[in-house]
């Protein structure tokens, strides 16, 4: 039901659609200014007390740690959970994850899941491809559920329905709600609690009703062999215990070596994702426990591209991230563009960075020129940075990634005709390693606002004046006055 | 202490009166600084579109041009940044060891205007007369990769005359960045026209940032909405005294 981002056009244009489209323009500025505003009353909190940043260096730090030795936590961690009584299977990529969980629901003559919100089975189209084999997939955290029955895309990591108002999610509920389950109920309003209520009767039924459940984790923690869920709703924790089978698919980033590790993690996330000092549901499970809750638990655990971004030196700290989207609700891009403009469950400033990394840059075709484009998404402000609670570098990245991408055409276009962009900065390679080669003067600022002019003067000038041009450069006022002496 | 300006590619071609201020500026505090004719740009353009092998030689002319100088001055927090934290993966990427070992040397003496008055001078107060109302856009690599604080505001309010009106979201993005303001024009004008209604809301007569790049941006839009309110380097403010305002 929920579609899958295929045949996205690259960032500017998708930008260009989505800037045109003022409810969303002030969906997301009310949406991320209050979120904004709500972490950083948390973080001046923590610094009142204690120190913000020494807990981002410890939340790093633990990361790191399990990204520096990952075979070996790996490995660990299938031992923990093996001995604990669930079954480990590796998935290389998306093709075998999904065969992987849909094996098992078929083994159980399920034809249907329920799921908790989880951002890598969006990553992998598990839904996309369960419903090829017979098996309905049914989301049942509240943002999702509206962007599933409204056919639509998730725009935002945390609130995957943020780009809508109330009102559109009314709208959703009374006409597609009856086509999935139980209808919404005819004299629906557009309250919050009336809306949610909706949703919780809809959902109720399928959480009763479901063998099988499907979640991701937020960490996976090596020594003890524990998965963690970590929401606000409660919906997830139906999932993870009401039904008999449960499947988790989980990148193998996840990681965490020792169960401490959880410490800083867990106080950085809720402050970060919904700025609040704890969430309200955190869910951990050691495998199966007798008597209690699933009695048949999988781990999938999944690389799809994540041992390509580890071997990327400057990139690898993107495995850090804990997808809390800090980095969403703080950049100016995210803000005018929203999440769909991406092309990516992966959306805002980690997305940019994280999609190159895990599929590459430079490959052929439309689907390679949009990934191409993520990088340079981006005014390189630094206020994603400045917001990472495990201070990823996500501007050093970005410009480390746009060196990646023109590398990478450097050796594509071998044959043929160079990009003017290429041309011109080859050009203004050897004009500006010398200044004797253009002559002193006036030549060096003809020729520099002649190229500033015929290489963007029409993208400027749309809706921006150009400066005037002064009588003369510096340099030559310098030289004609002897700086300023005669 | 030997100071060399570094006026920046873009005030040497465009805003040739933010350089000069500079030099009024500074030698009226005592520094007789230099302008050495060999430097170019920072580089910046190139590393921050991904053109890594084009901004080799530009680094190598850039420490070149700025080998011997105890300090190095310039009018933008974006090509000090670039300078100080972008020149070392130039030089990893040349495999040049001497290149690294310039750079290292170069990199940590290039200051961005606010830091070198108030950290290397020890100077909030330089004498300034400036009598508008002005508005202060921070922008956001002098903020978030040079870390210069409230230097730019210190140096304002000693400023004689001059009424500092707050700029609300100031700390947002204008939008230019570089190449953004090209390759994802809609979407940088879309965050400057952002950034320019918020400089009228506050009325100032004057926008005043430490990056003429940045000004360019804004200024541009709020010249097309023909809103009167001037844009002005911090530089031509500082410079600026009784009878020879701006």
């Amino acid at each position: 039901m929920s579609g899958t981002f295929v045949g996205m056009p690259a960032f500017p244009k998708a930008a260009h659609e989505a800037l045109g489209n003022a409810q969303l323009r002030r969906n997301l500025a009310h949406a991320t200014g209050t979120i904004r505003a709500k972490r950083q009353r948390l973080v001046d909190e923590v610094n009142a007390n204690s120190d913000w940043e020494a807990l981002r260096l410890a939340g790093a730090g633990v990361k790191e740690s399990a990204l520096v030795d990952l075979a070996t936590h790996l490995e660990t961690l299938e031992a923990s959970l093996t001995a604990n009584g669930a079954t480990v299977h590796w998935a290389s990529d998306a093709v075998e994850a999904n065969a992987i969980v849909a094996s098992i629901a078929k083994r159980h003559g399920a034809d249907e899941v329920v799921k908790v919100k989880s951002m890598v089975t969006q990553e992998i189209n598990l839904n996309e491809a369960l419903a090829a084999e017979g098996i309905a997939a049914w989301e049942t955290d509240l943002a999702e559920l509206i962007v599933q029955l409204g056919d639509d895309l998730p725009s935002h990591i945390l609130v995957p329905a943020i780009h809508r108002n109330r009102s559109e999610i009314r709208e959703i509920f009374l006409t597609k709600m009856a086509s999935a389950g139980r209808p919404a109920p005819v004299d629906l309003t557009d309250e919050p609690a009336v809306l949610a209520a909706a949703a919780r009767s809809h959902l109720r039924e399928k959480f009763l009703r479901a063998k099988v459940g499907v979640s991701g984790a937020n960490f996976a923690v090596a020594d003890t062999g524990t998965l963690v869920v970590v929401e606000s709703e409660g919906n997830g924790r139906m999932c993870l215990t009401l039904p008999e089978v449960l499947v988790s698919v989980v990148g193998i980033e996840k990681v965490v070596p020792t169960w401490e590790g959880l410490d800083p993690l867990l106080r950085l996330l809720p402050r970060s994702s919904t700025g609040e000092r704890m969430n309200p549901y955190t869910s951990t499970w050691n495998g199966v426990t007798p008597g209690d809750g699933p009695q048949e638990v999988h781990v999938v655990l999944l690389d799809n591209g994540r041992t390509n971004a580890l071997a990327d030196e400057v990139g690898r700290q993107a495995l850090r991230c804990i997808r809390c989207s800090a980095c969403l609700n703080v950049c100016p891009v995210y803000e005018r563009t929203g999440g769909h403009a991406y092309g990516s469950v992966y959306p805002g400033p980690i997305g940019a960075i994280l999609n190159p990394l895990l599929k590459g840059v430079g490959n052929p075709g439309p689907d390679g020129a949009q990934v191409d484009s993520l990088p340079y998404a981006s005014s390189l402000c630094g206020a994603c940075f400045e917001a990472c609670p495990v201070r990823i570098d996500i501007p050093s990245v970005l410009v480390d990634q746009r060196a990646k991408v023109v590398d990478a055409h450097r050796v594509t276009r071998k044959v043929g005709v160079p990009k003017v962009e290429a041309l011109a900065f080859k050009g203004a390679a050897v004009a500006l390693a010398d200044p004797r080669k253009l002559g002193l003067g006036e030549r060096f600022t003809r020729v520099g606002l002649g190229v500033a002019r015929r290489v963007g003067a029409r993208k400027w000038t749309s809706a921006r004046d150009l400066p005037a041009a002064p009588r003369e450069s510096f340099r030559a006022w310098w030289k004609r006055t002897d700086g300023g002496r005669s | 202490m030997r100071v060399a300006l570094m006026v920046t590619c873009i005030n040497d071609a465009l805003y040739p009166g933010t350089g000069r201020a500079v030099v009024t500026l500074l030698r009226r505090l005592g520094v007789d600084v230099e302008f050495p004719a060999q430097q170019t740009c920072c580089a910046q353009p190139m590393v921050n579109t991904g053109y890594l092998d084009e901004a080799v030689p530009v680094v190598r002319n850039f420490v070149d041009a700025f080998a011997g100088y105890d300090a190095v001055v310039t009018p933008s927090g974006s090509c000090a940044g670039c300078a100080r934290h972008q020149h070392s993966i130039v030089a990893r990427r040349s495999g040049d060891a001497a290149l690294a070992a310039a750079v290292e040397s170069t990199s940590p003496k290039v200051y961005e205007l606010s830091e070198f008055l108030v950290d290397v001078l020890g100077v909030t107060d330089v004498g300034a007369y400036y009598p508008h109302t002005v508005t202060y856009h921070p922008t956001c690599h002098s903020l978030r990769m040079l870390g210069v604080g409230d230097r730019p505001r210190q140096l304002l309010e000693k400023v004689r005359g001059l009424t500092l009106l707050e700029l609300p979201a100031a700390e947002q993005c204008c939008g230019f960045g570089g190449t953004f303001a090209l390759k994802n024009a809609d979407t940088s004008v879309a965050m400057g026209a952002d950034k320019a209604r918020h400089v009228r809301e506050t009325g100032a007569e004057v926008l005043v940032a430490g990056d003429n790049s940045c000004l360019t941006h804004i200024g541009g839009l709020l010249t097309r909405e023909q809103s009167g309110v001037r844009s002005v380097h911090l530089a031509e403010i500082l410079a600026a005294t009784e009878g020879a305002s701006a």
